[in-house]
């Protein structure tokens, strides 16, 4: 099964890559550069998916204290963080030649800070907690509480400052962007969210293995 | 439940002591590593007032449940008969009253020391304080109650609480900000209600998840 998904990663992946270098057309304002998009925003998007998982999976944990549920939200947390370390190095590199800076206390930006940070130390507790079953419910309880600062986080850093670019894909009214743009992006989207299944699943059969061996 | 907080009072004297003298040492340091320059200061002033709050309610809460630790008291909260969230409850009042009685006593010292019309200010610094202070509460007291038993409890706690704080503290900032400005509260009130909406979301989810944190 695992590896049915592997090879469908790597077509996604491949399709992904033919779809933003050889299909897409070169960016009329931005030039190549624009191309980093096709990664940075489904990472982002991923990364809000994968955090949700953690959200659910915390709550299921907490209420029916099934270990699958526990190793669901470990599982995704980590790869969360992965993606949005992928957003915020891509945003970077974009953001050099585009804005003419690495980094800018813009509201998005920073918002992508705060969660990448939030998740290391949801990361963290369980690290640092030597029994399982006690990492398992402090980790929950911090998955429930970064979750639920979400939209906290995202009003108030919105309120603080803003000079990001407006989305251009989710806000009301017909969407701006191009057709072929839009293809590349949906199938980057797929191909990443795709990856993100396929690490989840390898990292929760592994975590069970984990505790196999070591019970 | 209210014994269990008439205790955390009671202890918190000790507390109290070490804070006074930390939120002093604080005001020296700002003091002495930002310089005498006056209109600096003042600018700087809402942010450092809050770094003020949130150093020293790290300190506090960080060790609002070391007494129950070392005391081996924790199978004591667990054996207690009634509601666990009754506990949060307490723990959280006590804390809040702890961080409140710091805060007036660094409010009074930045008057002093920074020139700072506190009087003029005070009913909607108050409020701003407080609406602040909740939230910072509600997670601390969470968050303390489950790093006491880690062992980096002082690098973990810190680690944890500060991101979740984002929120918090840009409103809380931002509307002192404003009162001190002697622009009133009319302008931040978006400000406020993410501070309320923030406190209202903290307490619940402390409420509903103590349990799980309190098992051991």
């Amino acid at each position: 099964m695992t590896r049915t998904l592997g090879w469908l990663v790597v077509l996604a992946l491949v399709a992904g890559l033919v779809m933003g270098f050889l299909v897409a057309p070169r960016d009329a304002a931005q030039g190549n550069v624009q191309r980093i998009m096709y990664v940075h925003v489904p990472s982002v998007l991923v990364a809000y998916l994968a955090f949700a998982v953690v959200l659910l999976a915390s709550i299921v944990y907490l209420t029916t204290r099934r270990e699958s549920a526990d190793r669901i939200g470990h599982a995704s947390a980590e790869v969360g963080v992965l993606f949005t370390g992928i957003t915020i190095a891509s945003g970077a590199i974009w953001g050099k030649p585009t804005w003419g800076t690495w980094w800018t206390w813009d509201a998005r930006l920073t918002s992508v800070a705060v969660l990448f940070v939030m998740y290391l130390g949801y990361l963290l507790v369980r690290g640092m907690v030597d029994d399982r079953e006690r990492a398992a419910r402090y980790s929950a309880v911090v998955g429930i509480v970064a979750a639920l600062d979400v939209p906290l986080v995202h009003f108030s850093v919105y309120w603080w400052r803003t000079l990001h670019q407006p989305p251009t894909m989710l806000k009301p009214g017909p969407s701006t962007m191009p057709g072929v743009f839009a293809a590349t992006l949906l199938v980057n989207l797929v191909a990443l969210a795709l990856v993100y299944v396929f690490l989840v699943t390898k990292r929760v059969a592994l975590l069970r293995r984990e505790e196999e061996a070591l019970a | 439940m209210l014994w269990k907080d008439a205790l955390a009072e009671r202890r918190s004297k000790e507390a109290l002591n070490a804070l006074f003298f930390f939120t002093l040492l604080l005001l020296f340091i700002f003091q002495f590593t930002l310089g005498g320059d006056r209109e600096r200061l003042t600018d700087a002033l809402p942010g450092l007032l809050w770094l003020g709050f949130v150093l020293s309610g790290l300190v506090g809460l960080g060790r609002a449940f070391l007494t129950e630790r070392d005391h081996d008291c924790w199978e004591g909260l667990l054996l207690s008969p009634g509601d666990k969230s009754a506990i949060y409850l307490g723990k959280l009042a006590g804390n809040l009253l702890l961080m409140l009685l710091v805060e007036a006593i660094m409010l009074v010292l930045f008057g002093v020391f920074f020139n700072l019309d506190v009087g003029r200010h005070l009913p909607a610094l108050a409020g701003v304080v407080v609406l602040g202070t909740v939230g910072f509460a509600a997670v601390g007291t969470l968050f303390a109650a489950m790093t006491a038993q880690v062992r980096a409890r002082e690098l973990l706690f810190p680690v944890l609480l500060l991101p979740v704080l984002v929120p918090v503290l840009l409103g809380s900032v931002k509307a002192t900000e404003a009162v001190l400005a002697g622009e009133g509260l009319g302008g931040v009130t978006h400000w406020l209600k993410l501070l309320a909406a923030a406190d209202a979301v903290y307490v619940a989810v402390g409420v509903l998840t103590f349990d799980a944190i309190l098992e051991g």
